[in-house]
This record gives structure tokens, sequence and C-alpha cells, in this order.
């Protein structure tokens, strides 16, 4: 019998006009806790889903479970092989109780009259999680137990599905360092048992003190699996950072113009609180934080989707009432949104009309129906400028690969004749050379006089395209650096730490995991 | 030659329309072709408001019921002895302000419309049986009645003419104005045109007043039609109007849907009913048959749009 428990050899996954996997392979040992890293895109999810059975690798993958060839077509699949998936976004029935939870789809709880047997499913629920060594009543509401407790519901979810391999993906991004430190004991004690464990996770501190090997994934590529022992912490970080993130450095020598826009007070309870800014004319600003800081929630609230509670904004010294999105578009203010694919376009529909969207009433003939020739130059003007491929403005936009997505996206906002556009993590899920298309053209935007705002969270992105920088943290702007003094690590800590003693409103979003804790 | 969805369905329309030419005594005949042109407008007028309100995504299923109130509001202004005008004026103020008030729950609160307009249904028949008592309201003179049996110059029906000018408003509407194109947006996604500066509220607001106004219109021939309203009023279009859209191609989630469509899906829907009751079939034996045509259609929709989508994604992966 082979020494591992599970191989995935030559996986391949290609999207419409994204190869999200090249030949990446993965191989766990029994009983063993495997850590599976790379930054955000290197295609770690993907994996993961294809070995769950959600996606369909590209023809050549070989799967061997217990040294033997194994074919995982549906999700199914996966559960009856002994592979379960606990997901960042936890998948329990909130409204069934624990023990409901833990035995639901199995057959083996009929007694006669194929009548569920709720007492055996009680009880064996409540030795599963004693056997994990896990104080929660079998009875339990599962929408009443902590972020942490329902996690320890899912373990013991795939222990009662005798699972060999546990995919655990970011599982501590939500839990108080208590928490992770039960979870890591609930670890220990699976292995013992001859449980693998793959541990998906940002945090390489963490990682050290459980996982036995790494598998480093790099823009999609397998960069290698090495020994806890033979890597250390930056040793990892080199690995999955690589080319070490290069982008071009993208500042002007142009001296930023007057003050075009400003934002003063402005507060929305639980959201973001007394945030005050000024953009000048030929500069780009960005505004970066953790994930759940409250940057997209004050770009919303700019562009009148996320009404605030006080506080104004200007633009050209006249005082905004932007009370919907219908405002903002009509005072020249544009929001490129994060969820490019929900937010951003309608997918169903041609790139044409999806670009004329915010412009539709200004593109009607005299009899007040849109004219369609007007709308095709304006289509194509932008597919050309900003060299949409393939050029075919019929086509419908899910045809198209994310980042000539996200060009049509800007084409859209760029058709308004904007004073001010936010983009919002603009370079998310894009490949690099589309990346530093959309940078040079942030560039030129500025140049052209057009306020610009980035919000990301990528350093190094932040970094290569602002000329100021604004940090935010729980809500509030916790620091502001110029260009010529800022480094990752002040970012990170303005990220983190905040100026010592702000202090913070209550907010209610849960604290997301750091892009950059490496 | 590649046909589209819609001239499919054409064709389905005409191939029932000529196997019931000649396999239905007198289908041909002059007083079956008119009886077949007077029932059309009032079924179709509805089918085309439900094929709107699709579009976006919901359902009204209050609509005929909107329909019976403008009918008892256009009776009484006319058995109360006001002129035509004003009745027909009163239909359509009561069939926009249900729309209205359909569309102001919908659009400003946000409750989801099947729920609303289920609401709203009984709410509609209460009132009618309110000021109706559960009787019928007839006799409204010899001129209205030629709004729904009359001829334009001796031959074509009032009421297809009026149709016809309804079926081309809905499609300039719903093709090349900025509303129409809204409601194409955002029955395919709503998030992406709130975030694209359209006014989700407004859109939907006037989708339901354009259903109030087509069902008071159609409430209006069927009224000019029996010479009587009562509060089952065309009540029996509901299902088939909802029937008729979605067998035109319009996408029951909303963001695809033909003028030209639902007027197909009406046209066989009425040929087939008025085919097979002249072959003697039983009314109960007509509805399987239709009902087993809606699903063979909607089963062909589903596959030939896996199949397209299939393709699609070949395309864009080699491309």
């Amino acid at each position: 019998m082979s020494q591992y428990l599970l191989q995935m050899k030559d996986i391949s996954k290609t999207f419409p006009g994204v190869k999200a996997l090249d030949k990446v392979e993965l191989e766990v040992k029994p009983g063993e806790v495997h850590a599976l890293i790379g930054e955000n895109g290197a295609g770690k999810s993907t994996l993961i889903k294809i070995l769950a059975g959600i996606h369909k690798p590209d023809p050549g993958a070989k799967f061997y479970f217990e040294g033997k060839e194994a074919e995982i077509q549906k999700p199914i699949d996966a559960t009856m092989k002994g592979i379960s998936i606990i997901y960042q976004d936890l998948s329990l029935f909130p409204n069934l109780s624990v023990a409901e939870n833990i035995y639901i789809g199995q057959d083996s709880n009929k007694g006669s009259w194929s009548k569920i047997d709720w007492k055996a499913i009680k009880s064996k629920a409540n030795e599963a999680l004693k056997e994990m060594d896990v104080d929660i009543n079998p009875n339990a509401i599962v929408e009443q137990l902590s972020i942490a407790q329902q996690q320890l519901v899912e373990i013991a979810r795939a222990l009662a599905f005798d699972s060999k391999l546990i995919v655990m993906d970011e599982p501590t991004s939500s839990l108080s360092s208590g928490e992770v430190e039960k979870l890591y004991k609930v670890i220990e004690n699976l292995k013992n048992r001859g449980i693998s464990i793959i541990f998906i996770s940002h945090k390489l501190k963490e990682l050290f003190k459980v996982a036995d090997r790494f598998t480093v994934l790099r823009d999609g590529k397998f960069v290698g699996a090495y020994d806890a022992n033979e890597v250390d912490e930056p040793k990892l970080i080199q690995l999955m950072v690589g080319r070490s993130v290069t982008y071009e450095k993208n500042q002007s020598e142009n001296k930023a113009g007057e003050t075009i826009f400003k934002v003063r007070n402005l507060s929305k309870k639980g959201n973001f609180k007394d945030i005050s800014f000024e953009l000048k004319k030929g500069e780009i600003l960005g505004i970066t934080g953790l994930v759940g800081s409250g940057r997209t929630e004050l770009a919303q609230a700019i562009f009148g989707v996320n009404n605030p509670d006080e506080g104004t904004i200007e633009l050209f010294d006249k005082k905004l009432s932007i009370k919907n999105s219908e405002q903002a578009v009509k005072n020249g203010i544009a929001y490129i949104p994060e969820a490019r694919q929900i937010q951003g376009l309608v997918l169903e529909q041609s790139v044409t009309k999806n670009i004329s969207l915010p412009i539709i009433k200004r593109i009607r003939n005299k009899f007040k129906l849109i004219n369609r020739k007007k709308e095709k130059e304006l289509a194509n003007k932008y597919i050309e400028t900003l060299d949409v491929r393939p050029a075919l403005p019929d086509h419908p936009a899910e045809n198209f690969s994310g980042g000539n997505q996200q060009k049509v996206v800007i084409g859209k906002w760029l058709s308004t004749d904007p004073n001010v556009i936010i983009f919002d993590e603009p370079t998310n899920g894009i490949d690099i050379g589309a990346k530093t298309e959309i940078h040079k053209l942030m560039r030129k935007l500025a140049d052209d006089g057009i306020g610009v705002i980035m919000i990301s969270s990528e350093l190094p992105e932040i970094l290569a395209v602002s000329d100021r920088i604004l940090v935010m943290r729980k809500g509030r702007i916790s620091g502001e650096l110029d260009i010529k003094d800022a480094t990752q690590e002040m970012i990170m800590n303005y990220s983190l730490q905040g100026l010592g003693n702000v202090k913070t409103p209550d907010i209610s979003v849960q604290s997301g995991q750091v892009s950059q804790e490496v | 030659m590649k046909l589209t969805k819609e001239s499919i369905l054409g064709l389905i329309a005409l191939g029932t329309f000529i196997l019931m030419s000649l396999i239905a005594p007198g289908f041909l005949g002059s007083n079956n072709l008119s009886n077949f042109l007077f029932q059309l407008p009032e079924f179709g007028l509805l089918a085309l408001g439900m094929m709107v309100v699709i579009i976006t995504g919901g359902i009204d299923l209050s609509i005929t019921y909107v329909a019976a109130l403008s009918g008892v509001g256009a009776a009484l202004m006319l058995t109360n002895g006001y002129s035509i005008i004003s009745a027909i004026v009163v239909a359509i103020i009561f069939g926009v302000a249900c729309g209205a008030f359909n569309g102001f729950v919908v659009s400003k609160i946000g409750v989801p419309p099947i729920l609303v307009t289920l609401g709203t249904m009984v709410l509609f028949e209460g009132v009618i049986l309110a000021i109706t008592k559960g009787n019928s309201i007839s006799g409204f003179g010899d001129t209205y009645s030629l709004i729904g049996n009359g001829y334009y110059m001796g031959v074509v029906p009032l009421s297809i003419l009026i149709f016809i000018f309804f079926a081309i408003l809905t499609g300039v509407l719903l093709n090349k104005s900025s509303w129409g194109r809204s409601i194409y947006m955002y029955g395919n996604n709503e998030i992406a045109t709130l975030f694209s500066g359209i006014r989700n509220s407004r859109v939907l607001m006037k989708v339901y007043l354009y259903v109030g106004l087509l069902a008071a219109i159609s409430a209006i021939i069927m009224t000019s039609r029996y010479n009587s309203v009562k509060v089952d009023l065309g009540s029996s279009y509901l299902l088939q109007s909802v029937a008729a859209a979605v067998l035109g191609g319009t996408n029951i989630h909303g963001g695809y849907g033909k003028v030209i469509g639902t007027v197909y899906a009406v046209i066989i829907f009425q040929t087939l009913s008025n085919g097979l009751n002249l072959l003697g079939v039983h009314s109960a034996i007509v509805d399987v048959f239709i009902g087993g045509i809606l699903i063979l259609v909607l089963t062909l929709n589903f596959f030939s749009d896996k199949m397209k989508s299939k393709k699609e994604s070949r395309v864009s992966s080699v491309s």
C-alpha cells in the first residue's frame, strides 16, 4: 500500500479565459496535518473544490485515494470515500439541533418501519462529541452556538461519516485565541486517531503549531511540498510570494493639484465613524485596512447605496446630497464594486447594454427612445480604448474573462464622465498582466484630472499605485501616510493597532482574515 | 438560417392553425373566425401585462381581479347614467390605482410580488363583493357594446385593433425606452442595476402601473363584450396568462421575454381551444391538450438553453 492517503496529480483547471490551476499536485499521508498555503488567488479553493467534487478538473488529472485510483465526479463521491470539507462559511442547518446536524443524511438511523430513531441519534451524537472531548449539548439549536462551537459540530459530523480526511478552510479566521487552542486540541485528537487533515490558513505562525507538512501554491502552480522542520516562516513567505509581488511602480511625477472632493465627519452606526478626508486633482488615494474595517461600507455610502447617519460630502466645494445611486451618477461619482459579477455586471446581458446602463437616459433621441446607434458607438469606443478582448460588443458579459469583465465595468463608468471614481479591489481575481493594465489606466485617469480612490487589501498594490494612503481599522481612519514614507510594516501596524488610543465604534462586522498576515 | 425561440413558436402557431382548419369543421368559417378574433384581445392584453411583470422576476396574481374591479368601476358609471368616456376613464383609474398599490408594497416595502399580489387578489375580490354584493351588474347600452363587439370599416374587430395597438406599445416600451431596458436588466440582476444608478423602485412601480392599465383595457373590452360584470370577470385568464407568457419564451426568473412570443402563445392557446371545441372535444380534454403542449415546449426550451450555454462556454474558452 502506498504511503499516502490521498494523491492528486496533474490537476489543471481552466475557467473561461483563466487557467486557475496548472498541473498541481497534493499528497497527504495518513494521520498528518497538511497545510495548504498560498496567496489569495493562488488556487487553494479551486483545488479543494476539485477534491470535493464541486469542480471537474481538466482531462489528465489523476486521483488516488488509499492507494487506489479513484474518481470524484460529484460531491457525494467525495463523501462516500470519507472526505469531508468544512467551509469557511459553515454549512450547517442553523435551525436544527446539534444531533440532527451531525446525523443528517445517514440512513443507518432508521428503526423499525423506517422511523428515525431519535434516541439512538442523540446518544450517538453525545458520544461523538464526548470522544472529541468537547462539551456541547446535542439538543442545542445550532444557530444559538458560537462560531467555534459550530465548527466543532461540523467536525463531529465529519467523524460521524467516518471521514478519513477532513479539509478545514480558514477555520481560525473568526475564532478567539482561546477557541483556537481548543480547536488545536481537537485536531491533535483526530490525528491520534489516524485521521488526516488538510488545513488552509493565511496565518503562518499558527500553522507551525499544528502542521506536519506544507504544500505551497503560487499563481495556480505547484511550488513544492515541505516537511515542517525543513522550512521556517520567512522561507514559506518567499515560496508563496515567489516573484516577491513586483508591481511596476506607478506613481506620477505630477504634483497633486487643488482639492476636488471632500468627506467630512461621515458616520454610520456599525459601519464607520467620523471619516474625513480630501481628494486632490491628479492623485490616487489608496484606502486599505483589514477586511471588515469599513472600507467598502464607506465607499458605498459615498455612492449612495449605504446612506450615512451624519457627515457631509463635497464636490468642488459644493455640498452634495446623495440619497441614492442615481444621484451619485448624476453628480459624477462612479463606484467600481468589489463583487464584479454581482454588483458590477448584468452577466446575462451584452457588453453594450452593460456599458450603457448608467447613462441609458442620456442617450435618448427626441422621442425619448434609446438611440441604438449612439449606444453602439459608445460601447465600441470603450471596447477599443480599454482593449476588451475579444471585441464582441453583442456577447453576454459572462463569456469574458475576469480581466476583460473588469474592463467592461470600467468602461461602463467612464461612459458616465465621472469626476470621482472609487475602485474597490479593482484587480481581485485578475491575472497579473491585466492588473498592470488597470493600474496604468487608473494613473491615466488621475493625470486627466479625475479623482481616483482605490480600495485594496493587497499592500503591494496599494504601495505601487497610490500617492497617499488611508488606513482603516474598525470603522475609523487609523492612519494616513504619504507614499514617500509608507512601508508594508507601517500599514500593517495601523491596520492592526491603529494610533493607540483611538476609541473604536461597535463593529458588528466580523473581523475577517488578514490577507497580508505574512 | 438560425431560428429564434420566437420564430419556432410562430411556426407552431401557424401549424396548429393549419391543422385546425383541416380537421375542425367550420374553423375557417367567417362566423368562427370573427369569434376567434373577438375572444383574443381580452386574454392577450392580460398575457402581455403578465409578461412584463414576469420579466422583472415577479408575478401578478391579482391581475384578473384588478380587471374585474376596473370593470365594476366602468359598470357603475354606465348604469348610473354617466358617459362612456367617463366610464372608460374610471376603469383606467381603478386599474392604475390597484397597480399603484401593488407597486408600492413591492417596490417600496420590498415584499415579494407573489405574496403581495396573492394578498391583493383576495383584497380586490373582497372589495368587488362588497360593492356588488355578489350580484352581476349589467345593461351598458348599445354604444358601449361596440368596443368589444363592433367592427372597424365593417371587417376588422375594433378590439383586435386595440390589442394590436397595445402590443406594439408594449414592444416599443420594452425595447426602445430606458424604462424597458431597465426592466430587463433588473430582471437579470437587481443588485447590478442598483449599483448602476438605476432607481429600482421606480422601475418596478411603473411596471405595476402599466399592468394595471392593461388590465383595465382588458376589462373595458370584456364588460363591453359580455354587457355584464361580476366578481369573476376574466378570472379563468389568471393562470392562462402566466402560461401564455412562459410558453411565449418569457423567463420565469426574469430578464427575458418578447411581445411577439407572448402573442404567438396566445394565438396557439386560442386556436387550440377554439378548434378542439368545434371538434366536440370536452373542455376538460382541451385543458389536458393545452397543459401537455405547455410542458412540451417548456421542456424543449430548457434543453435548447442548456445546449446553447454549453456551446457558448466552449466558444469562450477557445477565444
